[in-house]
């Protein structure tokens, strides 16, 4: 029974999202702090390095960390207001359990833990195994995505273990896989610094990741060109010496028309596709048609600036190529990927100094937490469950016989049809608020009302949690020892500054917990002994022999952990896998060798014809709707919409719109728009900027409820990765004719 | 508070085309403990209808300041240092001529303390060899801290430049500004120079 048990009002009254703000005069024992604890960011996957200030095991301010080697100090504004999550009125202090017609009272852990367990044995006995599904999330360290990955196979015992990724970079993991046999940026961000020319495609990069920047600005002081792909003058794009303003969709189209000009022009390496490459000619054969004319058409880009990207493109000696999830949320994100993948390939600009490619990593753990296995098809060390070989190494590692892991399962949107379907009964959740991630908003809640049983990990009551049964009350990032791994594959540590306040547990503990009421607990035998029980040593002592189990489990995979150590990590500030031995000292660019981690040692060239995205415009829906971020929000909001000065800068979002597609329609600054889509409609203010496409409107996706941009979204998805094209739909716009009340009087981020 | 660890080789450089509008030097100027969670550096679009261009603007800390001529409290000081600090508490009369005359538009009055407010460079973070908060954080290089040579290595194509001209008035300051190579002055308004 999953319905909410009062009106989400009165949740929100309860439980928020309120705002946080710090007292005038701060935190007090800021300026005497007990500890200053170096750890990292809990936001995206540039991880930046950060000082937290504790005093009495509350995180009372922040420090720039300038000796990390990334962002040498260099934070943006959610990192500077990270650790206002901490001390936040809305943190839940005990596990809950929810009471119709009142809403959620305390409960004690023993009950909420037992009841879960037996309501998972319940729902199995009856529905089969498969009927309880987990979902996770990638702001999870390291070792907790590994833990989740063997739990649910393990103790849960089910093949529907999905993850919030799934909405973030695996349609980049698929291509990479396929172009290059591994899933990691090919280089660290050093080797921006004397690239001839970047390439940024889909990546919002000032508001995304802010501290990247540098990083291609420092470029640029040295003379690199930047060419931007993306349907808006992004912050970055403003300043790009070139910028391809692609109609949403369209990208495999620009990118075939650029292979073909590179194959028209012989800009190519020959020696590198002869001798260390295959696929080149049906690759070729693909975009044979694509000359200028048909790709302006497409993708409406003047072809003088596809041909100019082209030339710059050819003509370099080094280039960096990154791209995001403006090219990768699409039904054809993996055909996007691979085709941006081939311009490097005809190129041979890999493998190199300032020769680079990379998907850049959306969340905080993005790169480390897919690859350990909480991705329904995934084992750890990037192992591929349904692969004989892999699934033996891991069942030894975990000490079980091999048909006891569970085969390839659903992906995060699929297990939530298979709930609204009736075949999924009962859900696991933790880091994971697919009430406003997910598309196609309406029909999630619809599946969510249908659960028999929902138990929801979670530091505050998100707007899923609020469905659930029971809330475990968990932990912050700093509050858990670990790893994560960033965006340039360099794995970092992550620093327990305090113990969790009042009843709530660490995430581990609460898995280990239940794993064992599950009957299981001889597999999961990481706790602390008794005295470090719930301590921050005992945090750090279970964190490491998970580490180590997971060292062991990726040991010969792809993303191979085994030479890393807690120890390497802080010595270096960081080690970047593969590391296959404890001798050997990491590998910060990959392919030096060219040798390609694909079966036959080869980058794969993949033929990629264009096809038109999901849903395409009509008279009914004569308007492209994309949707994306904001600076100073961080994904579903869960964090961020509960930070006073955050919501503050953005507070509600806006339908950004060409004055000229305004002006058709009557629409002037402020107006309320209703936009609707075959999903679904929702009522934003007008935001009237040149900035944009005329064809295109734009709404950031971070807020819950009637202001949710995902009510509009659809849930096509990529057939290869499984991801949800938020970049792609038809809509049409409907003047209100009223003008939009304040953002005050609005209180988006806890709109219901 | 002690002054020597203070870098004195070192300069604050303004680089308004990089800012991305971020806002964390805000955030994180706000946090610091004379300031009572308001920021003393500010961000603002340029005009958001027409491009995401944003600009930066913190205290220039005038060789001359207008702010401390035109006040008269006598409550703003310059310390030996060159650094323009906040209206003396016990002084400031709250009369806004500060606010009124500061060609850079910097100095706020904040209600309901009616107290002048405006940013020190972070007399606590550089008196103790640290660089100013904004200049910390800020992600793209708009705001930055430190030696006139290791500016000049790292952005070759910029010049440092710190004389502006306002119509008849001419300001020197502290803080530099990043023009185009070659520049030698900002000139704001010169419709009415000589």
């Amino acid at each position: 029974m999953a319905r909410l048990p009062v009106s989400p009002e009165a949740l929100v009254a309860q439980y928020g999202p309120r705002l946080g703000f710090p007292p005038k005069e701060g935190f007090p024992g800021r300026d005497e702090p007990d500890r200053v604890v170096p750890t990292h960011c809990c936001f995206c996957g540039m991880q930046c390095g950060i000082k937290l200030l504790v005093k009495d095991n509350r995180v009372v301010g922040f420090d720039p960390w300038e000796e990390f080697p990334f962002n040498e100090g260099r934070l943006c504004p959610k990192g500077v207001q990270r650790y206002l999550q901490n001390n936040h009125p809305d943190r839940l202090l005990s596990p809950l359990e929810r009471v119709e017609g009142v809403g959620f009272r305390p409960v004690a852990w023993d009950a909420a833990l037992d009841r879960t367990a037996s309501e998972i044995r319940r729902i199995q006995e009856k529905h089969g195994k498969d009927a309880f599904a987990m979902l996770s999330g990638v702001s999870l360290t390291n070792e907790k995505s590994y833990l989740v990955g063997k739990f649910a196979r393990l103790a849960i015992g089910t093949r529907n273990l999905d993850y919030n990724g799934r909405l973030c970079m695996v349609s980049a993991g698929a291509g990479n896989k396929k172009a290059f046999g591994l899933d990691r940026a090919s280089n660290t961000y050093a080797d921006l610094a004397k690239a001839e020319v970047i390439l940024v495609a889909g990546a919002n990069v000032s508001e995304t990741f802010p501290t990247l920047t540098h990083w291609i600005w420092q470029a640029r002081d040295n003379g690199a060109k930047l060419i931007v792909v993306d349907p808006r003058m992004t912050p970055l794009a403003r300043t790009a010496d070139l910028h391809l303003p692609v109609r949403p969709g369209r990208d495999s189209a620009l990118f075939g028309a650029i292979l073909k000009q590179l194959v028209d022009r012989d800009q190519l390496d020959r020696d590198f596709i002869a001798n260390h490459t295959s696929g080149f000619e049906e690759a070729v054969e693909a975009v044979k048609g694509y000359d200028l004319a048909w790709a302006e058409e497409v993708t409406g880009i003047p072809r003088r600036k596809i041909e100019a990207a082209a030339e710059w493109w050819g003509t370099a000696k080094t280039s960096f190529l990154l791209h995001a999830r403006g090219i990768e949320h699409h039904t054809k994100g993996v055909e996007n990927v691979v085709s941006a993948i081939n311009l490097v390939l005809a190129t041979g600009r890999i493998g190199k100094p300032y020769c680079g490619y990379g998907t850049i990593t959306g969340q905080g753990n993005g790169q480390g937490g897919r690859e350990h296995g909480h991705k329904c098809d995934q084992l750890p060390g990037n192992r591929d469950i349904e692969n004989p070989k892999h699934r033996e190494w891991v069942a030894g590692v975990w000490g079980v016989p091999e048909p006891e892991i569970p085969g390839k399962g659903l992906s995060a949107y699929e297990i939530v049809e298979a709930i609204h379907r009736g075949e999924i009964k009962g859900l696991l959740s933790i880091c994971f608020n697919p009430l406003v991630s997910l598309p196609n908003a309406s029909f999630v809640r619809e599946a969510l009302e249908k659960l028999e049983y929902f138990a929801a990990i979670d530091f505050f009551l998100s707007e899923t949690a609020r469905h659930a049964d029971v809330v475990l009350a968990g932990s912050l990032h700093e509050e858990e020892e670990g790893t994560v791994t960033t965006a340039e594959g360099r794995v970092t540590r992550v620093r327990a500054a305090i113990d969790p306040p009042a009843d709530a547990w660490r995430d581990t503990d609460v898995l280990l917990d239940l794993a064992r009421r599950l009957g299981k607990g001889e597999l999961f035998d990481f706790s602390a002994p008794a005295p470090l029980a719930g301590t921050r040593e005992g945090s750090l002592f279970t964190a490491r022999r998970i580490f180590d189990e997971l060292r062991a489990a990726s040991k010969g995979g792809t993303a191979d952990y085994f030479g890393i150590t807690y120890e390497k990590i802080e010595a270096n500030l960081g080690v970047f896998w593969p590391c296959p031995s404890l001798d050997h000292p990491g590998t910060p660019r990959l392919w030096e060798d060219r040798r390609f981690a694909t079966p036959d040692g080869r980058a794969h060239f993949n033929a990629v014809r264009y096809r038109d995205p999901g849903e395409v415009t009509d008279p009914d829906y004569p308007v492209i709707l994309t949707t994306g971020r904001v600076v100073s929000q961080y994904l579903s909001g869960t964090q961020t919409r509960r930070i006073g000065k955050l919501v503050e800068q953005y507070p509600e979002p806006l339908l950004e719109i060409h004055p000229a597609l305004a002006k058709s329609l009557g629409i002037t600054d402020r107006d309320l728009v209703r936009v609707e889509t075959r999903r679904g409609a929702a009522e934003f203010p007008a935001q009237l900027v040149t900035t944009i496409r005329e064809d295109t409107v734009f709404i950031p996706y971070h807020w819950p409820g009637r202001k949710s941009a995902n009510q509009l979204t659809s849930g096509n998805l990529d057939p290869v990765s499984k991801i949800p094209e938020f970049k792609v739909s038809a809509c049409r716009l409907v003047p209100t004719g009223r003008k939009a009340p304040s953002a005050a009087e609005a209180k988006a981020h806890a709109s219901v | 508070m002690t002054t020597t660890a203070y870098r004195s080789q070192e300069e604050f450089f303004l680089d308004p085309q990089r800012c991305i509008g971020c806002h964390a030097c805000e955030m994180a100027c706000a946090e610091c403990e004379t300031n009572g969670q308001l920021a003393m550096i500010h961000v603002d679009y340029v005009d958001r209808a027409v491009s995401p261009q944003t600009s930066v603007q913190v205290c220039m800390h005038c060789e001359e300041p207008t702010c401390a001529r035109v006040c008269p409290a006598d409550a703003i000081a310059k310390d030996e240092l060159g650094v323009v600090h906040s209206a003396n508490a016990a002084r400031c009369i709250a009369c806004s001529n500060c606010v009124l005359a500061c060609p850079f538009g910097v100095p706020k009055k904040v209600e309901p303390m009616k107290l002048m407010m405006k940013c020190n460079l972070c007399y606590d973070r550089t008196s103790a060899g640290r660089r100013p908060m904004c200049a910390t954080v800020c992600p793209s290089g708009a705001l930055w801290y430190g030696t006139r040579e290791r500016m000049a290595a790292m952005r070759p194509n910029s010049t440092p430049v710190n004389e502006f001209r306002f119509g008849l008035q001419r300001v020197k300051t502290r803080v530099n500004v990043m023009m185009p190579k070659g520049s030698t002055e900002l000139v704001v308004d010169g419709t009415e120079a000589p």
